[in-house]
């Protein structure tokens, strides 16, 4: 009785978890996987073939495209870390009582603003009529107006500032909780600022490197918004060349494997990180 | 480089303007943004021409249309209002069950499941956007061929747009509400079941109170992420565009400060529903 009536509660509250994950992640990764493969031969018959695929490797653009994407975004998780970690380290082992909170409020504030309203922000500053180039104009510094939008410096500082949240957090959280003997006795042992960093702290942190930088690389390789905004008409994004194949030329096949390659890639991305580094998703993510 | 360890003067100094710069950094774009909303001059730059309230409020008598005179804006707001709506309470009832499926139960495969439960957090939000276009709309081309039915639901458009963000947003809510659940002591419900409490009763008389603030705090978190998505967004909208889609066709044409005014509207809203929700969590 007892045991019957504990499956019955099993089924009851899998049968939500099954169909969420079924219905909305499973199902339609797997369509999107099988229409990849399919090839229009015309507006009623289809056969299966790498077609979409040939045309990912032999257009240069499309692999250009997605080349750039991924190592622009490597290079922007790590700018993104590299300029969150003396911050996460103030807050978290610096900073103490009320001015402790509130630097970490203010560095939460700026996203309760959507990513849209923050890029927003940013090509009000960067353009040609912007605050920056009126600013180096009353200055004296510059003759006419500086365009600093739509260039790969822009689209890095707005993805950049996208994801610093991201890296803050999981990095105050882990820091946070580190013994402060472990670096007093890491001195007293003899260490520098640099081997004390190397050997104790940043292996400390592991876990919260790993999870800022999987979801920062992750948003970023995904991000559609910023590039478009603020990228000039080089830097093409690869969920650019997805929503066109998608929504403006309507070529399903195609969109779905440049799809299928950027989940790859991210997919990729995300277990090298992990394995590397010896964590596990279940640690640095739930 | 903590307390106890002797600095030097000028690493302090450097590290106190690391410091400033960052946090200039992240205050300024959206300090600009707020400020220009209040411009009287027709794009949000400089010169400051002086302040005025007219992108909200002008009625388009003197060429400007503020942001409660503008239909297409409101109404987008409206779509956005919705789908959080309904995004929230789909995977508030989702994250619930889920908390308490991996937090109370044991069964064959639970690791696995857990895993498969985190996966939309590591997929792009494109991705998910579009996986879900290609199985739901293309499902409906199909049928629409076959048989001639019309199934309107699954073509681009508001459902589609809250099943690809309940998709994602699902997984937050259970990771929040399962955290609190976590803290949770099963004697208490215990207790309540010896006192003669059904399950049934334990569990919303004892149980969900606890689980109260952070249910709070992950409907407040959904209804955010849900109003500023885009990503997934973009791929689903159909005729009724949200907000975020609709703002980024307008910046697409040029900016003007009803964006400013727009965008200052969102930020208020969503820090009010953030100090909110960390109000009530804290408790």
């Amino acid at each position: 009785m007892r045991s019957s009536a504990s499956r019955l509660s099993l089924w009851l509250l899998l049968t939500p978890f099954v169909l969420w994950i079924v219905l909305l992640v499973l199902l339609p990764h797997l369509q999107m996987l099988r229409v990849s493969f399919q090839v229009r031969e015309s507006w009623d018959t289809l056969t299966w073939g790498l077609q979409q695929y040939q045309n990912f490797f032999t257009e240069s653009y499309y692999w250009r495209t997605f080349v750039r994407t991924g190592v622009m975004s490597l290079f922007t998780t790590f700018l993104t870390l590299i300029i969150a970690f003396p911050i996460a380290w103030y807050i978290a082992r610096l900073a103490r009582g009320r001015s402790k909170g509130l630097l970490f409020m203010a560095c939460l504030i700026p996203f309760w603003a959507s990513e849209l309203v923050r890029t927003y922000g940013w090509m009000i500053l960067l353009r040609e009529s912007g605050l920056f180039s009126s600013w180096l104009q009353a200055l004296g510094w510059v003759d006419g107006p500086v365009e600093m939008l739509y260039n790969d410096v822009a689209v890095i500082i707005g993805l950049v500032y996208n994801g610093l949240l991201f890296m803050v957090v999981p990095l105050v959280t882990t820091l946070d909780g580190m013994d402060e003997n472990l670096v007093e006795a890491g001195y007293d042992l003899g260490g520098g600022h640099g081997t004390v960093l190397r050997e104790i702290v940043v292996p400390w942190a592991m876990p919260g490197i790993v999870s800022g930088c999987i979801v920062v690389f992750m948003l970023t390789l995904g991000s559609y918004l910023t590039p478009v905004l603020m990228g000039g008409k080089d830097s093409a994004w690869f969920t650019q060349q997805i929503f066109t194949q998608f929504i403006t030329r309507f070529n399903w096949e195609q969109g779905a494997a440049l799809g299928v390659l950027l989940l790859v890639l991210s997919s990729v991305m995300v277990w090298l990180g992990l394995k590397v580094t010896g964590q596990s998703l279940r640690k640095v993510m739930g | 480089m903590i307390r106890s360890v002797p600095r030097s003067k000028l690493f302090d100094g450097l590290y106190l303007a690391y410091l400033i710069a960052f946090f200039i950094y992240l205050a300024l774009p959206l300090t600009v943004t707020a400020v220009f909303a209040f411009n009287d001059a027709p794009f949000p730059s400089l010169p400051w021409k002086g302040f005025t309230l007219d992108w909200y409020f002008a009625d388009g008598t003197g060429g400007r249309t503020g942001l409660f005179h503008d239909d297409g804006l409101l109404r987008a707001l409206w779509v956005s209002a919705q789908i959080a709506f309904w995004v929230t309470l789909v995977s508030l009832a989702l994250g619930c069950v889920n908390a308490v499926l991996f937090e109370r139960l044991n069964f064959r495969g639970k690791e696995f499941l857990y895993l498969l439960m985190l996966l939309p957090l590591v997929i792009p939000g494109v991705i998910l956007g579009v996986s879900i276009l290609v199985f739901y709309s293309g499902m409906a081309n199909d049928v629409s061929a076959a048989w001639g039915i019309e199934l309107d639901i699954f073509r681009p458009g508001m459902t589609l747009v809250v099943m690809g963000q309940v998709t994602f947003i699902t997984t937050l809510s259970t990771l929040v509400i399962a955290a609190r659940l976590r803290k949770f002591d099963p004697q208490l419900e215990e207790a309540a079941l010896n006192l003669g409490a059904t399950p049934l009763v334990a569990w919303f008389t004892v149980t969900l109170p606890w689980l109260l603030p952070s249910i709070f705090g992950a409907a407040a978190m959904a209804f955010l992420m849900s109003f500023e998505n885009f990503n997934t967004t973009v791929m689903l909208t159909g005729s009724d565009t949200p907000l975020t889609v609709a703002l980024f066709n307008r910046l697409r044409e040029g900016s003007t400060p009803v964006l400013n005014a727009v965008a200052l509207l969102l930020m208020v809203g969503s820090a009010f529903l953030a100090l909110l929700a960390m109000g009530r969590s804290s408790r």
